[in-house]
């Protein structure tokens, strides 16, 4: 027996902000699946398993989480899974939910991804001395700002790419109501105006630190018949490379490649670039972007600049990418991945308001995690998978 | 549903793991016992998942290291659940059920010694009302074995020989780190610890790591002429709140046992880290008094957190490879006073 079709067919999300004082985790997250729950046309009494992802619990300062939250989430009398896979966690999360409907045990899988990361210091959380390890205390920047030199040495990209990247997304946030940065007038020169953190990256290249969550509802074949605008699931995958290896890749890691061509194979896709009408990849600095459009095929290697730099990744170019405004404008670290894969769905249902794209009919959602070493990725169309 | 099987089952149980902090090391060997009772190499692995906990690790990320253990260049189908090996089992489960994938090798590891457990499990709580006040496992394991005391389920003695037992039992098992039996009375003359715990009621803090094998119709043939068949698997979660919870109950254990079909179960691996729960189990799930239980000795006599409960699926497996059983259950518990429980039943047919 193979794969049951499965679909999206609700959406939800929070508002994202640096601090979200006024609800609780518990209320950050029903927030989100209330929303989703709604969009379904749906009741937590239907739901039949609840999948939670998160990122690692000492940004709350809770130890497994999703255990005192089971009541409030709906969970309580229901199978209850807690899935943690680094930065492309909500990602992954989405994908144990489908897999769920996929495998024929449940109908009705409602999955939910959040971060407060108000509540605790990410940063001190990912900073906890381990013996015998490396020392990296840079943060997330300090860690990536390398690999982006690298790139821009190995692609011979103008040092401008970035700020287009950034410029972009900042201004497709404020089409975005849930967005958490919403800096109007942002542009290129602005970007390359701001703050040098980690040479390549500037301030304004960077993304934020938000609370939020995102929640998606995942139905059968025929729940997402009855539905008026399902995003049917045409593939899924995950793959994970080590940490440190001097034979790695970090620029273009081997995961991501391997990731993308089973991605394409099982969602029948041979011409990425062609096929695709719209993406929501993982850039939380924004050199990321043609590094990964690279890395998932949709350009050729050491090319992906020219296809950021020619204006193709903007809302009305060939491949529109981050039209959300992307995890450079909201990152609450646990329900980014989701959020890539959420507003993924919403392109195809063409529900996406004010940053839809016209005629959307196959995404991409991406989420990567780690030391760019964790991969999750899913393609949804507005039609169901034929092959 | 596809027809699939546990296949292999390697551990670890101690006292105290002295050596890597990332459990790294431990985890090697304990795959390299999984190939040998496969034949197969990493590249016969479909599917890979493990489960661990952050806050055990004191540290972020405690499974990234893990994931080197595998060697995983050229890089793996993989994931991770924040829970117990019994819940990657599961996902694992799953993922062959989408049909993506034949076999999958599961695995979990933790180091309870690096600090004090009973504490630290204190931060699973409702963190904004309870955790302040720090309340611990075993104290809230106590209040417990209090209520059902209260309650006329159970009594002292039925607590005491349900740890007698299980150290008995465990003299037969390699891996035991508590092991011994007695006599029900001699165990009941020891000092309380916990009113009304007793220090054999409580699970020994353990270190340690398990690792289990599944596969796919013809593949598990290929590995053992006597699979164990997963027959049924299920979990359920109740809400955790300890105020307003019968604690003598533990409904989604028995939810658990009622979507699976648990007739003819000679065997069952109940993961109970204090004695009391044992008799909560038992009752849940309906078990005839014929069942044998924890014939390893169980969570009293060994506990790695995050891969106790596997172990219970693990050593359930082994009873049919051997011809011991035709028909055994494996149980899995997380969570305060048994809030959140796995049953997986095998069998030698399906």
């Amino acid at each position: 027996m193979g794969k049951q079709p499965a679909a999206v067919v609700g959406v939800g999300q929070t508002h994202h902000r640096a601090k979200r004082e006024d609800v609780s985790m518990a209320g950050l997250c029903r927030e989100a699946v209330d929303r989703a729950l709604e969009d379904a046309g749906m009741t937590l009494d239907e739901v039949d398993a609840i999948v939670v992802g998160k990122a690692p619990d000492l940004f709350e300062g809770v130890m497994m989480p999703e255990l005192f939250l089971a009541e409030a989430l709906g969970a309580a009398g229901k199978p209850l899974l807690r899935v943690h896979t680094a930065g492309s966690v909500g990602g992954s999360t989405a994908i144990v939910a489908a897999s769920l409907v996929q495998a024929g045990v449940h109908r009705k899988v409602l999955t939910v991804a959040y971060e407060k990361q108000s509540e605790s210091n990410a940063m001190w959380a990912l900073s906890v001395p381990i013996p015998f390890n490396m020392p990296v205390h840079a943060g997330a920047g300090g860690y990536f700002a390398p690999h982006v030199r690298s790139y821009i040495r190995r692609s011979g990209a103008p040092n401008h790419i970035g700020a287009i990247v950034a410029a972009k997304d900042r201004n497709n946030a404020l089409k975005n109501p849930y967005a958490h940065l919403h800096n109007e007038g942002t542009t290129v020169e602005s970007v390359l105006a701001s703050q040098m953190l980690w040479d390549p990256i500037r301030y304004d290249e960077t993304c934020p630190s938000s609370d939020g969550a995102c929640a998606l509802v995942i139905a059968a074949e025929d729940v997402a018949g009855a539905s008026p605008n399902p995003a049917w699931i045409h593939g899924t995958v995950m793959r994970s490379e080590a940490t440190t290896a001097a034979e790695r890749d970090q620029v273009n890691p081997q995961a991501s490649r391997d990731a993308a061509a089973a991605l394409w194979e099982q969602a029948g896709i041979t011409s990425p670039l062609d096929e695709i009408d719209v993406a929501e990849i993982y850039v939380p600095f924004s050199w990321f972007e043609p590094m990964w459009l690279e890395s998932l095929g949709f350009a050729d290697e050491g090319e992906g600049w020219r296809l950021t730099e020619s204006g193709g990744t903007a809302m009305d170019g060939v491949l529109p990418v981050n039209c959300s405004g992307g995890v450079l404008s909201s990152n609450p670290i646990g329900a980014s991945g989701m959020l890539r894969f959420g507003e993924a769905a919403l392109q195809v249902r063409g529900a996406a308001g004010e940053h839809q794209v016209d005629g959307a009919r196959k995404a991409l959602g991406h989420a990567y995690g780690g030391g760019s070493q964790f991969f999750a990725m899913w393609v949804v169309g507005a039609e169901k998978p034929t092959h | 549903m596809r027809d699939v099987a546990v296949v292999g089952f390697a551990q670890r149980q101690m006292q105290d793991f002295d050596g890597s902090p990332t459990c790294v090391e431990l985890l090697v060997p304990l795959f390299a016992e999984c190939y040998e009772q496969t034949g197969w190499t990493r590249r016969d692995v479909g599917f890979w998942c493990s489960g661990s906990s952050d806050y055990l690790a004191g540290r972020s990320f405690s499974f990234v290291q893990a994931v080197d253990a595998i060697g995983v260049i050229p890089p793996v189908n993989e994931s991770h659940v924040e829970m117990d090996l019994a819940w990657a089992m599961y996902e694992a489960w799953l993922k062959i059920q989408t049909g993506e994938v034949d076999t999958a090798l599961v695995y979990a590891f933790g180091k309870s010694s690096a600090g004090v457990l009973r504490r630290t499990l204190s931060l699973q709580l409702e963190p904004y009302t309870m955790t302040p006040i720090w309340p611990d496992t075993v104290s809230l394991a106590g209040l417990q074995a209090r209520a059902g005391i209260d309650a006329g389920v159970w009594d002292e003695r039925a607590m005491a020989e349900v740890a007698n037992r299980s150290l008995t039992d465990a003299e037969k098992n390699e891996y035991a780190v508590r092991k011994g039996g007695s006599s029900v009375d001699e165990l009941l003359a020891r000092p309380v610890y916990a009113d009304p715990l007793r220090k054999h009621d409580c699970a020994p803090v353990t270190d340690g790591a398990a690792a289990l094998v599944l596969a796919a119709g013809d593949r598990a043939r290929e590995v053992t002429d006597r699979p164990a068949w997963i027959r049924s698997l299920a979990h359920f979660v109740d809400p955790m709140s300890m105020g307003t919870r019968d604690l003598t109950r533990s409904p989604s254990a028995q939810r658990a046992g009622e979507a699976c079909d648990l007739d003819g179960v000679e065997v069952a691996e109940l993961h109970a880290p204090f004695s009391h729960q044992e008799l909560v189990l038992r009752r849940e799930l309906g078990l005839a008094d014929d069942v044998r239980v924890n014939p390893s000795g169980g969570a009293l006599t060994s506990n790695p957190m995050f891969s106790a409960g596997g172990i219970r699926i693990g050593e359930a497996a082994r009873r049919i490879w051997s011809g011991e059983a035709a028909r055994t259950l494996g149980h899995a518990t997380s969570g305060p006073a048994l809030q959140q429980n796995l049953v997986c039943v095998m069998g030698a047919d399906h």
